[in-house]
């Protein structure tokens, strides 16, 4: 493993692994015209997917891409363009475009480019050298005996439908004519498997993943267990009973939910009043059990990150302490438009997408010691614990708060799992869930995606079922 | 974008390690968008993307490569890495001859329309203006617009080693609308959107005014809107409210890949009566310039009309290349991917029921209590176990056969091959919505529609005891 050399703001000594690409980033910004700001983020990333069926490769996917991604500012208005090619034929173009852009929006005097503020990053290490050197044998191998593993583990299981190895590595330049210079580079990996449990009629699914920073420690062990486990113990589920319950989310339920809850947490939906937080400021919005911190400087977390998607360093950030509001994530435009900063806390979906302030590492202050699922399920004795949701996009407003989500699971019966129950909804809202939790787990687990999973219990919850 | 002698030595290339089947799909797709929020043009963008994705199947097995290098030289590369997997094959030498063109679209869909065209950008701006002020203009309480407007034009080129040479150029519209209303209760929204396989000529059918009272009305209504209930009720669903109860009851469980790896309630069910009488289930990718529309689908194949169940009897699933060829069949045209970075896969285009013969207004006097849902979100489905969720975002109660107070967003669960039987009454009153299908992390444009029409027992996931 080596360790990522980046830097922010002064122009001083290069990352180490993209310079051509923090090269080609400081050419396109040297084409600003005077008046105008220019930001250039270039991408370059390449992937190996693997999925196995029935004892042979299904399919070998394995490819490159690059891209940029070119944002102009002047007279306070922004106008964005972005190729998917670094060829030098659309570099020129790009720009042109995105300036065009530019012209037709509206003056805003909130609309700028970052600056550098100081802060200094966090090194994180988020790239494995030897990724590059695991041959494909081997990775195909890796899904292979995944795949082998899951339909024998149990004779319940009859068929697994994906068995997946993946993996990918993105270098990212990004230079502003504002001081910005940044270049990050990391490397992932992952297994996934879901299986199909069946019992003479029914059957249930169930899947499971080992995720990685590359190819090693990668955990087919883990991903088929967690598989087989969710959809054996369903098998015979039937609708369950409607009425008021306390829930148990399972970990990934729960890193499910907090995404959700992270998005009314955006600085940009608190100004445009499209979030139930807004206005809500030093007040008491949960039970003071919740205290919930985005930290990216974490190496843990999934989405570790030494800077955000504007170039300036990633941070701790408090939102919610002791259940009081204590903040919101901003990224630079709408820190301005709030009367403050940002706090690094940009995200984008790669070369094609505009900044926007969003969590990477959201995590629960840990609850009770000992609180680790079973610990969770003694303490609330009697509920619903729910092992997946559906419908997510569908049903949970984070405007509105309205929460109604599907959901398929296990009764709780004497603080134990009881027998499995699906086709049932659990409905609430989001402001009434943060009000009604009972107890979070001590038992924080990193998964992939902006927020960690911890056992979490809320009360009085509506359950639709028979 | 790419000559026939080159596609022909990239295929050769691509065979010379063995396989049976090799393909070059290449891509040429400008996006530009525009974004009117909090009363502000916020953000104009523009994209330009260019590449081929090139496939070897070897017995079960496919290498996939994919290059954003159009040149003969990067052609080549790819199809040596997609080829890799046909390494332990026969490999030899195949000389590989395509064309002539088949399914050639001149100037849109194929179907001899002339070439859409593209509005400027100060056109665009103009339509995001009228709708931000025709939806601050329906209420007071409209506290937050955002109306964007995005188009698409995509140029692809197929060329596989059967032969087959084809083109289609493809141009889609969407323009849509959100809103935000506060009242005492809160915050709530209101979503609509047009969405066509059309250029600039989508505002010749569609009024943005009317799209952005839509969303207004939406947001306002449900500032007085009481909790949905919870437990079983019938459901009246508007006639052009989303159509995607049948795209997540059945859709996706009909689709092959589930089917071959019996991973679908309807695996082995063809012939079988699998739905009331009432349900005539159509995909069609070929219906004027609706949102799932193309001339020939991501494999080069024309869209076709598949009838899927027949007066409730299931007649056929939806097939792509792959899936097809394992059964010694000709694909349905439902091969689909959403760039030429990924691998196509089976996927519904326009899914629709049948209108029947009932009055709409009449099903809801013929409801003494139920809820009636005017519009729906998204929804989910597990095709192998059936469960399926969906959403509504404009919901009332039925009482005494009238529809009466306005509800709370809840998703609505069911379990497909159930809740199919249990359809027993569908109006005339056909129509059909745009919606994005994501499946297995792509995403494409799809048509859902349907008349009005009641499921005698759902279960609704609202919070009201």
């Amino acid at each position: 493993m080596s360790t990522v050399i980046e830097e922010s703001g002064a122009r001083g000594e290069e990352g180490r692994v993209p310079d051509d690409l923090l090269a080609l980033a400081d050419r396109v910004a040297g084409w600003a015209r005077s008046g105008e700001e220019v930001e250039v983020y270039v991408a370059r990333g390449h992937e190996t997917e693997v999925r196995a069926y029935d004892g042979e490769v299904e399919s070998l996917t394995s490819a490159s891409s690059a891209g940029i991604g070119i944002r102009v500012v002047a007279d306070h208005r922004l106008g964005f363009a972005w190729a998917g090619s670094l060829d030098e034929s659309v570099l020129g173009e790009a720009l042109d475009e995105a300036r065009d852009n530019a012209s037709f929006a509206t003056p805003d005097e909130h609309v700028r480019l970052a600056v550098p503020d100081g802060v200094a990053a966090v090194p994180v290490d988020l790239w494995d050298e030897r990724l590059a050197e695991v041959p494909t044998t081997e990775k195909v191998a890796l899904a292979l005996a995944l795949e082998a593993q899951a339909r024998g583990a149990d004779p319940r299981i009859r068929q697994v439908n994906a068995a997946d190895y993946g993996d990918a590595s993105v270098e990212v330049a990004l230079v502003s004519t504002t001081g910005i210079r940044a270049s990050s580079r990391r490397t992932s990996g992952y297994l996934s498997v879901g299986v199909i449990a069946g019992d003479g009629e029914a059957s249930q699914t169930g899947g499971g993943f080992s995720v990685g920073r590359g190819f090693d420690g990668l955990d087919p062990d883990r991903a088929t267990e967690d598989a087989v486990t969710r959809a054996v113990r369903l098998l015979g589920a039937t609708k369950g009973p409607s009425g008021r319950s306390t829930v148990v989310f399972d970990r990934r339920v729960a890193s499910t939910l907090l995404s959700v809850v992270s998005s009314a947490l955006s600085g940009e939906a608190v100004a445009k009043g499209r979030s139930f937080f807004a206005g809500r400021l030093g007040e008491q919005v949960g039970d003071p059990v919740l205290t919930l911190v985005d930290d990216p400087t974490d190496p843990r977390a999934y989405g570790a990150a030494a800077f955000d998607a504007e170039g300036l360093a990633c941070r701790r950030n408090v939102l919610v302490d002791a259940g009081v509001l204590r903040g919101f994530l901003y990224d630079t435009v709408s820190g301005s438009r709030a009367g403050t900063a940002s706090t690094g806390s940009a995200v984008r979906g790669g070369f094609a997408g505009t900044p926007g302030p969003g969590c990477r590492a959201l995590t629960l202050a840990p609850g009770r010691e000992g609180h680790d699922e079973a610990g969770v399920l003694a303490a609330v004795g009697e509920g619903l614990f729910v092992q997946s949701v559906t419908g997510v996009h569908s049903g949970v407003n984070p405007i509105s708060g309205d929460f109604s989500v599907g959901a398929e699971g296990l009764m709780i019966r004497d603080g134990r799992l009881a027998e499995p129950v699906r086709e049932i909804t659990v409905a609430s809202t989001l402001q009434r869930i943060l009000q009604s939790l009972v107890a979070v787990g001590a038992d924080l687990e990193w998964l992939p995606g902006i927020a960690a999973g911890q056992t979490l219990a809320v009360g009085d919850m509506q359950v639709s079922g028979v | 974008m790419i000559d026939s002698p080159v596609l022909e030595r990239v295929l050769s290339e691509a065979l010379r390690h063995g396989g049976e089947f090799a393909e070059v799909f290449a891509e040429d797709r400008s996006t530009s968008s525009a974004l009117l929020d909090d009363g502000r043009v916020e953000e104009l963008s523009s994209g330009r993307e260019r590449g081929a994705g090139i496939r070897v199947v070897t017995g079960e097995t496919t290498g996939f490569a994919h290059t954003a290098d159009l040149t003969e030289e990067g052609l080549l590369r790819a199809a040596e890495a997609a080829s890799a997997v046909a390494r332990s094959g026969g490999g030899g030498t195949r000389t590989v001859a395509v064309g002539p063109l088949g399914a050639t679209a001149p100037g849109g869909q194929g179907t001899g329309r002339p070439a859409p065209s593209s509005g400027s950008k100060a056109d665009t701006l103009a339509l995001l203006q009228r709708a931000d002020e025709a939806a601050r203009a329906s209420g007071d309480a409209i506290s937050q617009v955002q109306a964007g407007c995005g188009a698409s034009r995509r140029q692809v080129l197929i060329a596989n080693s059967d032969g087959l040479l084809a083109r289609d150029e493809q141009a889609r519209t969407r323009f849509s609308v959100s809103c935000v209303a506060v009242g005492d209760t809160g915050l709530q929204t209101g979503f609509e959107t047009a969405a066509r396989t059309l250029g600039f000529e989508l505002f010749d059918e569609v009024s943005v005014e009317e799209l952005a009272r839509l969303a207004a009305n939406r947001a306002l209504s449900k500032l007085s809107a009481r909790p949905a209930p919870s437990g079983e009720l019938p459901v009246v669903l508007a006639g052009g409210s989303g159509g995607i109860l049948f795209h997540e009851a059945c859709g996706h469980g009909l689709e092959a890949d589930h089917i071959v790896k019996d991973a679908s309630v309807y695996t082995g069910m063809v012939g079988q009566q699998v739905a009331s009488p009432l349900v005539t289930l159509v995909d069609d990718g070929t219906v004027g310039s609706e949102w799932g529309t193309f001339a020939i689908d991501d494999e080069g194949r024309p869209a076709q009309r598949n009838v899927l169940i027949d007066q409730g009897v299931l007649t056929d699933y939806l097939w792509d290349y792959l899936r097809a060829r394992k059964e010694g069949r000709v694909s349905s045209g439902n091969g689909r991917r959403q760039t030429y970075q990924h691998l196509p896969m089976v996927r519904m285009t326009n899914t629709f029921l049948l209108p029947g013969e009932e009055d709409a207004d009449e099903i809801v006097a013929q409801t003494p209590r139920g809820v009636y849902v005017a519009k729906l979100g998204g929804g989910q489905v597990n095709t192998t176990t059936g469960d399926f969720v969906f959403g509504t975002t404009e919901a009332y109660l039925i009482e005494g056969g009238r529809i009466t107070e306005p509800l709370r967003d809840a998703n609505l669960i069911g379990n497909g091959p159930e809740i199919l039987k249990r359809v027993d009454a569908v109006a005339t009153d056909f129509a059909m919505t745009p919606g994005t299908c994501g499946k297995d992390g792509q995403s494409v444009p799809v048509g859902c529609g349907q008349a009005t029409l009641r499921v005698t027992g759902v279960t609704i996931g609202g919070t009201a005891e």
